[in-house]
């Protein structure tokens, strides 16, 4: 739901990026974004096209990499998927879980020319 | 030019990290206290806050930052209580960021203030990534809206420094599971405190204010200073 805001860091970010690195273009970015930052596709992509329409981002195809959100027990230290309904630990029945991954944001890199 | 790729790596809400860093610096610069208030829409930010500016007003010069998101209904009342109250108006908006508060920051006189409450938007999900450099997050739900909340947006419960359940008083007439509640939140976050309460009744409000009073002396280096300049 807030991806006008994301949209705008995003853009801003590639854009000092690409003018660090003396490029004309940017082609692509290449971004991670955990299962827990409420980020949608449609909504980036609609807003991305909207913003860089008359920057050297225009046209840039965003390819996104999506990082699940798990849990982690704490006693045990194995990585468990999420969904469980009760957070409780397969393995020692424990209830002593964190939530680990989800949380990513980031360009992880981008082509340019 | 042939294309080429560049190694990137940064944080796409990195402005806002740093943006919330330096409101934590200002405050920290004045001995303020920030506390952030995020709960979805109706589950009683306002009550608590009105109840708790009626409370501690005398013993902290306190400051509110509201959120308007469509009427000025809340903000009316919470400047009926004569306090500074700066008026954030983010229609449409679903969350605060840290560059509004420092503009808000910008309207309140820090010299004269101990305490300042941010009412943001009511969100439970887009609000959990945007740090707004307040030095304590509190989260409020309320009984009505059923005690799986942590399972279905558990970030802002794992960034919450207090964990309040609002409207205790309707307990008996709802499915609510306190107990159960409590433990999902202490396994998820263990160091997260948790603060039932009943605005209406008044029921559980000393623990939250007792609450602020030691998060106020931890940010003095363990003395409260009350109300000293």
């Amino acid at each position: 739901m807030h991806e006008l805001s994301v949209v705008e860091s995003l853009l801003s970010l590639a854009l000092k990026n690409a003018e660090e690195a003396n490029a004309r273009r940017i082609l692509s970015i290449n971004i991670v974004v955990g299962d827990y930052t409420g980020v949608v596709e449609e909504a980036m992509s609609l807003y991305f096209g909207f913003l860089s329409k008359d920057t050297i981002a225009a046209g840039a195809r965003i390819n996104y990499t999506h990082v699940p959100a798990q849990l982690r027990c704490r006693d045990c230290d194995i990585l468990l998927p999420l969904g469980r309904r009760d957070y409780r630990c397969p393995r020692c029945e424990g209830r002593r879980v964190e939530i680990v991954g989800g949380r990513e944001l980031y360009i992880e890199a981008m082509e340019v020319e | 030019m042939t294309p080429r790729m560049l190694d990137v790596k940064q944080s796409i809400l990195g402005v806002n990290a740093a943006a919330a860093q330096m409101n934590r610096k200002l405050l920290d610069s004045h001995r303020v206290l920030m506390i952030s208030l995020t709960s979805s829409p109706g589950s009683g930010k306002t009550s608590l806050l009105m109840r708790t500016i009626e409370r501690l007003r005398e013993r902290y010069r306190i400051a509110v930052v509201e959120a308007i998101a469509g009427s000025s209904i809340d903000a009316d009342l919470i400047a009926g209580q004569n306090i500074p109250t700066v008026q954030i108006h983010a229609s449409g908006a679903c969350h605060l960021d840290a560059a509004m508060i420092r503009k808000g920051l910008a309207e309140l006189d820090l010299h004269q203030l101990d305490l300042v409450f941010v009412e943001n938007i009511g969100n439970l999900v887009c609000t959990a990534d945007f740090d707004l450099g307040a030095h304590k997050n509190a989260v409020i739900l309320s009984v009505p809206e059923g005690d799986d909340k942590p399972r279905k947006h558990p970030m802002i419960f794992l960034k919450s420094d207090a964990v309040l359940v609002s409207k205790i008083d309707v307990l008996p007439w709802f499915d609510f599971n306190l107990n159960a509640f409590s433990e999902v939140i202490s396994d998820l976050n263990p160091a997260a405190k948790i603060l039932p309460f009943s605005a209406r009744t008044g029921e559980g409000m000393d623990g939250w204010f007792a609450w602020i009073r030691q998060s106020k002396e931890e940010l003095n280096g363990g003395k409260d200073l009350q109300g000293a300049v």
